[in-house]
């Protein structure tokens, strides 16, 4: 799979938990355009292992100067979200993948109804920037706990107008799934990325209400959970390889040294 | 180094030729004896200098002839370009993969300038130079993709992915081995796979599927497709049946070897950026069987590949008229010997 050289032009700390990282390439020259909704695995040597987390590119797709990505600080991950925020500073130099999308707005959507709740709310930035740019009709549903770690709602509201809704929790705010999905137009998308119990709920109401699969999409953050440590014999290499607990197979199979060809296709699965 | 372009037509009088150089870099796509249907997709990395594998989109001496081709093909039957609205950020893709391709791989005949969105585009073999907004069809003679479409030699399909498969949602296509844009566009990959032979039951398509709905930007892939075709014509469409059907009655034991051209398909797969879709190139290299033979290994090899061919396959390739007769041309440059693994002419 081919690479980026990156290094880090800049570090923001959004919400007293989300750092925003921009990226520029470390050779000076423009990055590809991507499409709105996808994101990029970010290599990190953490002591010696390599951890690759997926991160959703925040910026406006057409920009090509920098790429953009937000961490949320997460205490219970494998470490990487702890080391984008502890360790990680300007100018450090990281190897990403080229921009993949496994959350891609439908074009021949009439309608889109965004539903972010929280850090979910990364995918939907260069989404937006793409309905606007070819004057879709959309809504963002944007909930979050308290105030502060509203990251990026004055933003939005600026950027989508009336088309932005916001629900803040300790406020008692909620939205009404059965209301909002029961009463659109034929034709119309349903995105949501979030924490896994809201996409969850967002999921069963709307194929309860009988939504086509084909018009619901989805993208859960969810740190991959730790296991039990376990053991497996390699057939072609002759090895055994002791997998502990924090680790993937494939992860482990790498740390080994033992080459191979796997290439990323993690749906919906987001290491934070 | 600046390519010399041959003068020569690929219609009615076939002036269609091979110059040496150009018989050796020919990508011939049997490295066995036996032929057997797969989907032998490999990496679309960089090639051998002088190969048709060097730069992503290959130019060669054929390219003017080619692209006034196209121009006969798209002003008799405008149909062979197609697009449905949704594949507008697809069409934008398409140009600047074509330009900057072309431009990086071929500076002495080809440029691009960027000023912003204001792009400069010149095309000296074409005698073409413009200058456009980015983004902005308005600002070009016509749709972006049937523009670049016009000015790179092969068939491009634009697939659209939704909905865990891929449509055929625009396309620019004059050069195809007997099947139809019109027909297939808006089709899904299940649709217009359908008919090859052998290939649903082996459980190809489906695989090939998984694989390209993974395409990851900036790792393009490619395979070899062939068929042998009668006269070096490159639109051999459904729609122009009548005007290529009948030259299958034409082929005798005394000029197969000047009529009958290997046809072969350097179909090669992009991920676009913007739109996250996947440009399909599908680029067609002829040769004759009498080049053919002028290479001593390739000739052994085709007639082994040829006699061992299944019947099915012979006729879904539309052989059946001349096969037998090529099967017997080629003998006579067959001794016998062994054959190591692979394409290469030495």
């Amino acid at each position: 799979m081919s690479t980026i050289n990156v290094k880090i032009a800049a570090i923001k700390q959004v919400t007293p938990l989300i750092k925003h990282f921009t990226f520029v390439k470390e050779d000076g020259s423009e990055f590809p355009a991507f499409s709105g909704g996808s994101h990029v695995v970010v290599s990190l040597n953490i002591g010696g292992r390599v951890h690759r987390n997926p991160y959703s590119l925040m910026g406006s797709p057409t920009d090509t100067s920098a790429y953009h990505i937000s961490v949320r600080k997460q205490e219970q991950s494998r470490g990487g979200s702890v080391f984008m925020h502890d360790y990680v500073a300007v100018g450090m130099s990281f190897k990403i993948t080229y921009p993949v999308n496994l959350f891609s707005l439908a074009k021949k959507g009439h309608k889109h109804i965004l539903i972010a709740g929280g850090i979910g709310i990364t995918p939907f930035m260069s989404q937006i920037a793409d309905l606007k740019r070819t004057g879709a009709d959309f809504e963002l549903h944007y909930a979050f706990r308290s105030p502060e770690h509203g990251a990026f709602a004055a933003q939005l509201a600026k950027v989508c107008g009336d088309k932005f809704h916001c629900y803040i929790d300790s406020e008692g705010d909620r939205l009404d799934l059965q209301a909002l999905l029961g009463n659109q137009p034929l034709g119309t998308h349903m995105y949501v990325c979030g924490p896994g119990s809201m996409v969850v709920a967002v999921l069963e109401t709307a194929r309860n209400l009988g939504w086509p699969e084909s018009h619901i999409h989805s993208e859960q953050f969810l740190a991959p959970p730790i296991g039990e440590p376990f053991k497996i014999q390699l057939e072609k290499s002759k090895i055994e390889i002791q997998v502990p607990a924090e680790m993937s197979m494939l992860e482990a199979i790498e740390a080994a040294g033992v080459g191979s060809r796997f290439s990323m296709s993690r749906r919906c699965m987001w290491a934070l | 180094m600046a390519l010399a372009f041959n003068e020569e037509t690929f219609r009615e009088d076939y002036t269609y030729r091979n110059s040496l150089s150009g018989i050796k870099r020919f990508p011939f796509p049997f490295p066995e004896d036996q032929y057997m249907y797969s989907v032998n997709i490999e990496p679309h990395t960089k090639g051998k200098q002088g190969s048709v594998f060097e730069f992503p989109l290959d130019v060669d001496e054929h390219y003017v002839a080619e692209c006034n081709d196209k121009k006969i093909t798209l002003e008799q039957d405008p149909g062979r370009y197609q697009a449905l609205p949704h594949m507008m950020d697809a069409q934008w893709d398409f140009v600047e993969l074509t330009m900057e391709s072309l431009a990086r791989d071929y500076p002495k005949h080809f440029s691009l300038h960027k000023k912003g969105s204001s792009w400069t585009w010149e095309n000296k073999p074409l005698g073409i130079k413009d200058t456009f907004t980015f983004g902005d069809s308005s600002t070009l003679p016509m749709e972006p993709f049937e523009y670049m479409g016009r000015q790179v030699q092969g068939d491009f399909v634009l697939l659209d992915q939704r909905d865990e498969t891929l449509y055929a949602d625009a396309g620019i296509v004059t050069s195809q081995a007997d099947w139809s844009l019109a027909f297939n566009v808006g089709m899904s990959w299940r649709e217009w796979h359908g008919p090859v032979p052998r290939a649903t039951e082996l459980g190809v398509m489906d695989r090939a599927l998984k694989f390209m709905l993974n395409l990851q930007l900036g790792s393009p892939v490619r395979r070899l497709n062939w068929t042998m075709t009668v006269n070096p014509r490159l639109d051999t469409s459904p729609e122009n049946y009548p005007y290529w059907g009948g030259d299958r009655n034409a082929v005798n034991p005394d000029n197969v070897g000047d009529l009958v051209n290997l046809r072969v398909e350097l179909q090669s797969l992009f991920r676009l950026p913007r739109s996250n879709a996947i440009v399909f190139s599908i680029r067609c290299y002829l040769i004759s069987l009498k080049d053919i033979a002028t290479i001593p290994r390739w000739a052994k090899r085709l007639h082994r590949v040829q006699k061992s061919m299944h019947p099915d396959l012979i006729e879904y390739k539309g052989m059946t008229k001349f096969h037998p007769m090529m099967v017997d041309w080629l003998a006579k440059f067959d001794d016998g010997a062994i054959l190591e693994v692979g394409t290469q002419p030495e």
